[in-house]
């Protein structure tokens, strides 16, 4: 893809990458999309609302096909079905009313509703053959300042709205029943929790494309929990594991012919499996570092 | 000239409805163990299955069917009793998927110019009515022997889906009986994938079933009335389809599967009196079973 291959200088790989404008575009992007992913993605993995998370996620590509049959920007298409199916899954799937086999069903019923739509909208348009691919499986080429700009935004508001529910959201997910003892409107939170998440999705599915939103939002949230129990710092490391897997994934998407979406879910897999492989470790480091501090 | 003078037509009813017998049962069991996100998981598999296959040059159902059931045993595996991890399923999932968009990019790259999004498509939205006559009739075999396999282990797995611990305390064997469900899952979902698409399988296994489980509490008659269902629903999406060409078949039969659902739902709230979501009970015998189970 690029004028020169890799040359395994890094500084120079680097000083190459960045003198594109739509690179540095896409590492701005990949940077604001895997900060968000990572922040919401651990609150759902926490929930273990995982299949609510791919469900709203893969609703993207209905949303982006219509819009592209109706010829109005991509995002609106995103933002309105990945907000709408959160909503239905949020009012329909209310807690109490159906058993987990219920709601479980109920979601699979909207996923496969979505893409549907989403296939129709692509066979009526006529783009089935390029426009695919593109919007399941991303593209981070054509990133322009007002997408950044868009993205950032969304971005802040989601992380504000965190910000403020995120310590009776943290209760209500880990004990709901001692939440809603203690006065804590556990399903308001759930209600709001999935509207953000929606959100996200959709800015997401933007440059990962909606079946690989999924990919940002668990793998570095699952890893973080994996290592550390504590909440602050396992949130602070998905970020980091997100941010690195996105941009590492770019960096290397570039010198090779083989699609981001591959590299990011690769790299967040090897992750995943090496905080598996190495919780013994990772714990006796942890100890050992507590303790030789002061 | 009427519809079944079409042999293409012909072909995809007699392979759509050993696909939705056999998607109809194992989803009725799907749904009834909470374990559709295994069910998803297993669709965008079936997706890197056969764009391995494809990249590979060997038949796509070869890639499809050995890709569905080796990962359904895998998620087998992974959990405990022989069910996995809502997170631990996501994780593995999303990675296939990224897979499969390397073997995309792979098999695209392999193919000089014209006619690589078709296999995509077909593979992600599947192509009932481009089936010939031995496609068609493997299909409806498959379909038969998944049916009758997951018949004849519904007795048991039944049990130990809504009780495990007192199953196990029975002697069934609860966690063998989860590796073969998954196995069938895996097998029914390869089969599937032909007819509608790695992406819209879901609904043919969640949709019947959970229709049925909203209008019935007995396991028998629900079984019963999502294989119905399903076929019926398939039936009616083909019809729907051949009548409005504009409509792709995989879609047509979707929708009649979720209408069929939301209606189902809708009419599930408003009944008064209904304690809803109640899981379903046991078969009769079943309670001397448990009461047998408690007293030694």
């Amino acid at each position: 893809m690029g004028d020169t291959g890799w040359s395994w200088n890094l500084v120079r790989d680097v000083q190459q990458l960045w003198s594109l404008p739509s690179m540095v575009n896409a590492y701005r992007a990949g940077a604001i999309v895997a900060v968000t992913a990572a922040v919401i993605g651990w609150f759902m993995v926490l929930r273990r609302q995982t299949f609510a998370g791919h469900t709203v996620a893969v609703a993207g590509f209905p949303g982006a096909a219509g819009a592209v049959l109706l010829g109005i920007g991509a995002s609106y298409g995103y933002f309105g079905f990945c907000l709408g199916a959160a909503a239905v899954i949020a009012v329909a799937a209310r807690p109490g009313v159906g058993g987990l086999s219920h709601e479980s069903a109920l979601t699979g019923v909207v996923q496969a509703c979505a893409l549907a739509c989403g296939m129709l909208f692509v066979s009526l348009s006529g783009s089935f053959l390029n426009g695919v691919n593109a919007l399941l499986f991303g593209s981070f080429l054509g990133i322009t300042d007002r997408d950044v700009l868009t993205l950032a935004v969304v971005a802040a508001l989601v992380l504000g709205a965190m910000a403020v529910i995120g310590r009776p959201l943290l209760f209500a997910s880990v004990d709901p029943d001692v939440a809603a003892a203690g006065a804590v409107p556990v399903r308001t939170l759930g209600v709001v929790f999935l509207v953000l998440l929606g959100a996200t999705t959709a800015e997401v599915s933007q440059i990962t494309g909606s079946l690989l939103v999924f990919a940002l939002l668990v793998m570095p949230a699952t890893t973080a929990q994996r290592l550390t129990a504590r909440p602050a710092l396992s949130l602070a490391l998905a970020v980091l594991i997100a941010l690195s897997v996105t941009w590492i994934a770019l960096g290397v998407a570039y010198f090779t012919p083989y699609p981001i979406g591959f590299y990011v879910t690769t790299f967040a897999f090897v992750a995943y499996v090496a905080a598996h492989a190495l919780p013994r470790a990772a714990a006796t480091l942890w100890i050992r570092t507590t303790r030789s501090a002061p | 000239m009427s519809i079944f003078q079409h042999p293409f037509m012909v072909h995809a009813l007699l392979a759509g409805t050993g696909i939705a017998l056999a998607a109809g049962l194992v989803g009725y069991f799907l749904v009834l163990r909470a374990q559709v996100f295994t069910g998803d998981a297993l669709s965008h598999v079936a997706f890197t299955g056969a764009l391995a296959a494809l990249a590979c040059g060997i038949d796509l159902r070869v890639g499809l069917f050995a890709a569905t059931i080796l990962i359904a045993v895998l998620f087998a595996v992974l959990g405990e009793r022989g069910r996995a991890d809502d997170v631990v399923i996501g994780n593995v999932f999303a990675w296939i998927l990224g897979l499969g968009v390397f073997f995309l990019t792979l098999y695209t790259a392999n193919q000089s110019g014209g006619g690589n999004g078709t296999a995509t498509v077909n593979v992600l939205f599947g192509s009932i009515f481009g089936l010939s006559t031995s496609q068609a009739a493997l299909a409806l075999g498959i379909g038969v022997a998944v049916t009758g396999a997951t018949l004849a282990i519904a007795r048991p797995l039944l049990f130990a889906s809504l009780d495990p611990a007192v199953a196990a305390a029975r002697g069934v064997p609860v966690r063998a009986l989860g590796f073969a469900f998954l196995a069938l899952v895996g097998a029914a979902t390869a089969e599937a994938t032909q007819a509608v698409g790695a992406l819209l399988l879901l609904g043919l296994l969640t949709a019947p079933s959970g229709t049925a489980l909203l209008l019935t509490d007995r396991p028998y008659r629900a079984m019963a009335l999502a294989t119905g269902l399903a076929t019926t629903e398939l039936w009616a999406g083909l019809l729907l389809a051949y009548y409005a060409p504009r409509i792709p078949p995989s879609f047509a039969i979707i929708a009649v599967a979720a209408a069929a659902y939301g209606t189902a739902l809708a009419v599930h709230r408003r009944r008064p009196g209904r304690t809803e979501g109640r899981t379903p009970s046991m078969p009769q015998h079943s309670t001397h079973e448990r009461q047998a189970a408690a007293s030694t």
